[in-house]
């Protein structure tokens, strides 16, 4: 260890301010990158599930539609 | 020969592939900047001229190199997508784009915060500081290029012209120390000579390179992942990836 205790890495010889903003700022955007991430595929499975409850939807309608139809014509 | 290449210009070959290299990369990375950064802050000897301000240079050069490196894998991917039509080079110009700019986002804040005691200003407009910060605005644009059009292909094609437009700034970046009279100080590492630099603090640096090296790549990995997901989200396979079950013929 290069320093003698822990008060003292964090002061850093007086530089601690920039040392621990630079790194605290540069984690907290990879940080953030990797969240948007892991969210973009949570909001793309809810996107999938929609898409698969509209087709369900739609299949119903026209299947309904149908009915319809030919009871109209009998 | 190349013929092994093929299938990946399939969407679903290639999120496979990535699927099972993104478990290493990330995992890699995670071990190499912990050690590197932990081995850098506390253990490396302080600089005899900077003290311990010089330890932003554990974030500062990686994040640096990458934010260029990443760059280069851009311009690359833009030539396949405009040479050769592959659509999944389209993607990763989406893919690469906002690691490439949070890199340099990462750069240029830690170059600020490190000037500042060391320089006396948090900026300067000096060629090296200024064209890493057009580089910030090239990949600003790509991005905007690639969501501007309603059309899809129309915006990838378009992000990829200015992708391989944009490369010419790249070496500027790196010569710029040479070239011009700058305030910031010239290559340790990434020249011919010997490093100017003790080993006890070049190879914590060396691991946080390839610690950001695996970084770059895991994050790209993931979010090209969910590119392919996404523009891919109509096909039963997506929809299975996604946890949606499929069935067949309805």
């Amino acid at each position: 260890m290069a320093f003698d205790s822990w008060q003292e890495a964090i002061w850093m010889g007086g530089y601690g301010f920039y040392v621990w903003l630079s790194f605290g700022v540069s984690l907290l955007a990879i940080g953030v990158l990797v969240v948007h991430g892991l969210l973009t595929r949570k909001k793309l499975a809810t996107m999938a599930v929609q898409e698969k409850q509209r087709k369900q939807r739609l299949a119903r309608r026209q299947q309904q539609e149908r009915e319809l139809r030919s009871a109209t014509t009998e | 020969m190349w013929k092994w290449l093929h299938p990946y210009a399939k969407g679903e070959a290639t999120y496979r592939l990535l699927g099972a290299w993104l478990p290493w990369l990330s995992g890699l990375a995670a071990l190499l900047m912990t050690v590197g950064l932990v081995w850098g802050l506390f253990y490396a000897p302080p600089d005899y001229q900077q003290g311990d301000s010089y330890r932003i240079i554990f974030i500062h050069v990686p994040a640096a190199m990458f934010s260029m490196g990443a760059y280069t894998g851009m311009a690359i991917a833009a030539l396949i997508a405009l040479v050769w039509q592959i659509r999944t080079a389209e993607w990763a110009i989406a893919a690469i784009a906002p690691v490439g700019a949070v890199l340099t986002f990462v750069a240029l804040f830690t170059g600020a915060v490190w000037g500042k005691p060391m320089w006396g200003t948090w900026w300067e407009w000096d060629a090296r500081l200024t064209s890493e910060l057009i580089l910030l605005f090239l990949y600003i644009g790509v991005l905007a290029l690639y969501y501007a059009f309603n059309d899809a292909r129309t915006g990838a094609k378009a992000a990829a012209i200015l992708s391989l437009v944009g490369v010419v700034n790249v070496p500027i970046i790196h010569f710029s120390v040479y070239w011009w009279n700058s305030l910031h100080q010239g290559a340790t590492i990434t020249k011919f000579e010997k490093p100017s630099m003790p080993p006890e603090m070049l190879i914590p640096l060396l691991i946080c390179i390839a610690g950001f090296l695996f970084l770059t790549a895991a994050l790209v990995t993931q979010r090209l992942r969910n590119e392919i997901l996404k523009q891919e989200l109509h096909r039963p396979w997506a929809q299975q990836q996604l946890g949606v079950e499929v069935n067949h013929g309805v």
